[in-house]
C-alpha cells in the first residue's frame, strides 16, 4: 500500500500543480436565491439574510462584517438523516454527528438533462438505472449519485422553482429508483441541482417524498442546489462537502466542489 | 412600461423643501391631534357651553374649564384678504396665500385658510386640515361639491394621486393588489407594485401587473438587499408609498408561541418598515407632496391573545410610524395610518365577519391621500377598536383579552 504520506503530498501536489482540477458546485449564496416553498399550511424555509454591522464607517471604521440569517435548507446545502422523520432515530443522523469521513466520497454522475428538457417533471426510475448502467458501466457503492438535470441553469428565472398554481414542477427519483441506489448500490447519498432532493410533484407519489424518506432512513445524505454537475466526468470525481457543525442540526448550506482529473 | 419622467433642468440647484413652522401652544397640538383623526373637534366649555377656536386652557367667558367635543363644520365666510409677501420661507414659495375669517356654525370666529373660489358671505365648509408642518389648520372650501383640486392652496394640504409615482410595497397579498387597481384607477402616472418571492409564472400574465401604469418588481421587505434593488430599479422620482406588507398569523406567547411567526410578523410589520422608510425616505423627501401610507392592523392598539405575535408587531408598527411622522415632518413628507380591522382575505378565513374587503381599503387610503388626513379607520371593526382605545385604553386591553 502506498505511504499515506506520499499520497497526500501526491494530491497537494496534483491539486496545486495541475493534475486534478477543482470544480465548484455551489450556487451564490444570496438573499434573492429562492428556497423550497411548502404548502402553506407548513412552516416556511426562510431565505438567506444578510445585514451590515459594518463597513469601514462609524459603526467599525476599519471592518467590514455582516449578520446573516438562513433556514439549515437555504442555498447549496446538506440533508443530514435527522431531516427527515425516517432518519430520526438514525445514530450520528444530526449535521453535528455526520463522520468527517463522509465530507469526502467519489461521485458518479447520471445525466438527466435530456430527459429533463424534455419533461420537466421527469421522474428517474429503477428501469431508467438499469438502463443507463447498462449503457454506462454499474454504479460503485458508496458513491455520491449526483443528477445531472442541468436545472442550475434555470437559477435566476421563474423556472428555477417552477411554480405554478398545482405546484412545483422539476425532475427527481421515485420510490423504487430510491431503495435501488440504497439498498443496492449502497450509495452516500443523492445530489441534486434542484431545489429538493425529490421531485417537484413528488409529494403526490403514491410514496410520497421517496428521496427524502428513503436516503435519510437508511442514514444517506442529500445535496441540492448544486451547479456545475455538467463539468464532472460520469465516473471518477471525488466530493468534498463539509457541512456546518450546527449543534443537532438537520442540516447546512455548504460549499461544495469534486475533485475532477485535468 | 416605463413612466415618463419628468423633465427639468440638470444644472439647477436642488430645490429645498420648507414646512411652515411647527411652534405652537400645548393646546393647539391638542387640536392638532383631533384633526389628524379626521374629526372636526373645538374646545367647549364644560360649564357654559360656549364653543371656543382658537385653542386656550380655559373658558375666555367665564373661566370654566373647556374639553373637546366635535362641532359642526358649517361656516359664512365674514371677510378675505391676499397675501403676497411673507418672510416665512414655507409660504413664500407659495404666495399669494388668501386668507379670511369665517363665523362657524359652532360660535366662534376663526381665521382660515380660504379657497379660491370662496367670497365673504358665501357658506362654507371648514376642514380640519393637517397643515405640511404636521399642525392642525383650519380649510374653509365652498359647501357642497366642488372640484376642491383645482387650487393650488388645497393641493398643499392634500396628496394628489393623479400624475404621480407610486409604490405600493406587497401587490401580492389581496389588499396590495386591491391598492394596485385603485391608484391606477385614480391615475396614478405609474404604480410600482412590489412583489415577494417566490415570483410565480403567473405574474407576467396577470390582468393588475400588466395593466398599462403598473410596473411589477421584485421586493421582499424582510430584504434589505431587494428593498435596495427596488429604489434601484424604481431609480427616478417617487411620491407615495404605500405599504401593505404584514403577516397574518394566529399564535399565543406561551402557548402556541409559534417562534418562527411571531419573528416572522416583526421582521415584515416592524423590521420591514423600518427599511422601506429608511430606503425611500430620501426620495419622497425629495417631492414636492411626498407621502409614506401604512396599512396597519387596529391590532397594533391592544394586545390580543389569539394572535399575540401579530399584535405585538402590528404595535411595533405603529410606534415606528410615530417616530417615522416625527423624521419625515421637517421634509414636508405625509406619514399616514390607515388601520384596518380583519380583512376578507386568506389570511382571515377563520374570523367571523365583519371583515373589511380589500377594495374598501385601497379606496379608503385614496380618500386618506386626497384629503391629506392622517390617521383613518376602516370597518367597524378598527373604528370601534379606535373610539374604545381612545375612551379607555386599559378597559380595552382588559375586553379584548378576556
Amino acid at each position: 500500500m502506498t505511504d499515506a504520506r506520499t499520497l497526500i503530498a501526491d494530491l497537494a501536489s496534483a491539486i496545486a500543480g495541475g493534475g486534478i482540477e477543482i470544480v465548484d458546485l455551489t450556487n451564490l449564496l444570496s438573499p434573492d436565491f429562492p428556497v423550497i416553498v411548502l404548502p402553506s399550511e407548513f412552516g416556511q424555509c426562510e431565505p438567506f439574510r444578510m445585514e451590515t454591522v459594518s463597513r469601514y464607517d462609524g459603526n467599525g471604521p476599519a471592518w467590514y462584517w455582516n449578520n446573516i440569517s438562513m433556514n439549515e435548507h437555504t442555498g447549496t446545502h446538506f440533508d443530514a438523516p435527522a431531516h427527515w422523520i425516517t432518519g430520526k432515530d438514525v445514530p450520528n443522523g444530526t449535521v453535528d454527528a455526520v463522520s468527517p469521513q463522509d465530507f469526502f466520497a467519489p461521485a458518479v454522475v447520471v445525466d438527466i438533462s435530456a430527459e429533463a428538457a424534455a419533461d420537466e417533471d421527469f421522474i428517474v426510475t429503477r428501469p431508467f438505472l438499469e438502463a443507463w448502467e447498462q449503457a454506462n458501466g454499474p454504479i460503485p457503492p458508496r458513491h455520491w449519485v449526483l443528477l445531472r438535470s442541468d436545472w442550475s441553469k434555470r437559477v435566476g428565472t421563474l423556472s428555477y422553482l417552477n411554480l405554478r398554481d398545482d405546484g412545483a414542477h422539476s425532475p427527481g427519483p421515485d420510490a423504487d429508483a430510491m431503495r435501488f441506489l440504497v439498498h443496492e448500490r449502497d450509495c452516500v447519498g443523492l445530489g441534486v441541482e434542484t431545489v429538493g432532493t425529490d421531485a417537484g410533484q413528488a409529494s403526490h407519489f403514491d410514496e410520497p417524498l421517496p428521496a427524502h424518506s428513503i436516503l435519510h432512513g437508511n442514514g444517506r445524505f442529500g445535496l441540492q442546489c448544486l451547479t456545475g454537475l455538467d463539468r464532472l466526468p460520469t465516473f471518477g470525481a471525488m466530493i468534498v462537502a463539509m457541512p456546518l457543525k450546527i449543534k443537532g442540526g438537520s442540516g447546512s448550506p455548504l460549499r461544495v466542489a469534486a475533485m475532477i482529473p485535468a | 412600461m416605463t413612466a415618463a419622467r419628468e423633465r427639468r433642468d440638470p444644472l439647477a440647484r436642488k430645490k429645498l423643501r420648507h414646512v411652515p413652522s411647527g411652534l405652537r401652544s400645548r393646546a393647539m397640538h391638542a387640536l392638532s391631534a383631533r384633526a389628524a383623526q379626521g374629526r372636526f373637534a373645538l374646545q367647549a366649555c364644560t360649564e357654559c357651553g360656549t364653543a371656543t377656536h382658537p385653542p386656550r386652557n380655559a373658558c375666555p367667558l367665564c373661566w370654566g374649564e373647556l374639553a373637546w367635543t366635535d362641532q359642526p363644520s358649517g361656516a359664512k365666510v365674514l371677510c378675505e384678504t391676499t397675501i403676497r409677501v411673507s418672510t416665512d420661507l414655507y409660504f413664500r414659495e407659495h404666495m399669494p396665500w388668501r386668507m379670511g375669517k369665517v363665523l362657524l356654525d359652532a360660535g366662534p370666529v376663526a381665521l382660515v385658510h380660504l379657497h379660491a373660489a370662496l367670497h365673504p358671505d358665501d357658506r362654507a365648509d371648514v376642514r380640519m386640515m393637517i397643515d405640511r408642518g404636521g399642525n392642525a389648520a383650519l380649510f374653509a372650501v365652498p359647501a357642497g361639491d366642488t372640484d376642491l383640486m383645482s387650487d393650488p392652496q388645497w393641493r398643499e394640504f392634500i396628496v394628489p394621486i393623479e400624475g404621480r409615482i407610486v409604490l405600493v410595497s406587497d401587490a401580492r397579498n389581496a389588499v396590495g393588489r386591491a391598492m394596485v387597481k385603485e391608484l391606477h384607477a385614480k391615475g396614478a402616472e405609474l404604480v410600482v407594485a412590489g412583489l415577494p418571492g417566490p415570483a410565480l409564472a403567473s405574474d407576467a400574465t396577470d390582468a393588475v401587473l400588466t395593466l398599462d401604469g403598473v410596473q411589477a418588481i421584485a421586493l421582499d421587505v424582510t430584504d434589505a438587499t431587494s428593498v435596495a434593488e427596488a429604489a434601484s430599479r424604481i431609480g427616478g422620482p417617487l411620491d407615495i408609498v404605500v405599504n401593505t406588507a404584514r403577516h397574518v398569523r394566529a399564535g399565543g406567547v406561551s402557548a402556541n408561541p409559534g417562534f418562527v411567526e411571531q419573528r416572522r410578523a416583526f421582521e415584515v410589520s416592524a423590521m420591514g418598515l423600518s427599511r422601506l422608510a429608511s430606503t425611500f425616505a430620501p426620495m419622497l423627501a425629495g417631492r414636492p407632496n411626498g407621502a409614506f401610507v401604512d396599512v396597519l392592523s387596529s391590532a397594533a392598539l391592544v394586545g390580543d391573545a389569539a394572535q399575540a405575535g401579530f399584535a405585538a408587531a402590528e404595535a411595533a408598527r405603529h410606534s415606528l410610524l410615530q417616530s417615522l411622522r416625527h423624521e419625515m415632518r421637517g421634509a414636508g413628507v405625509r406619514v399616514m395610518s390607515v388601520f384596518t380591522g380583519p380583512v376578507d382575505d386568506a389570511d382571515h378565513q377563520a374570523v367571523p365577519p365583519p371583515k373589511v374587503a380589500p377594495a374598501r381599503i385601497a379606496a379608503s387610503v385614496a380618500e386618506a391621500l386626497l384629503n391629506g388626513r392622517e390617521q383613518t379607520c376602516v370597518g367597524d371593526v378598527a373604528q370601534d377598536t379606535m373610539e374604545r382605545w381612545l375612551t379607555d385604553p386599559a378597559l380595552l386591553a382588559r375586553e379584548k383579552n378576556l
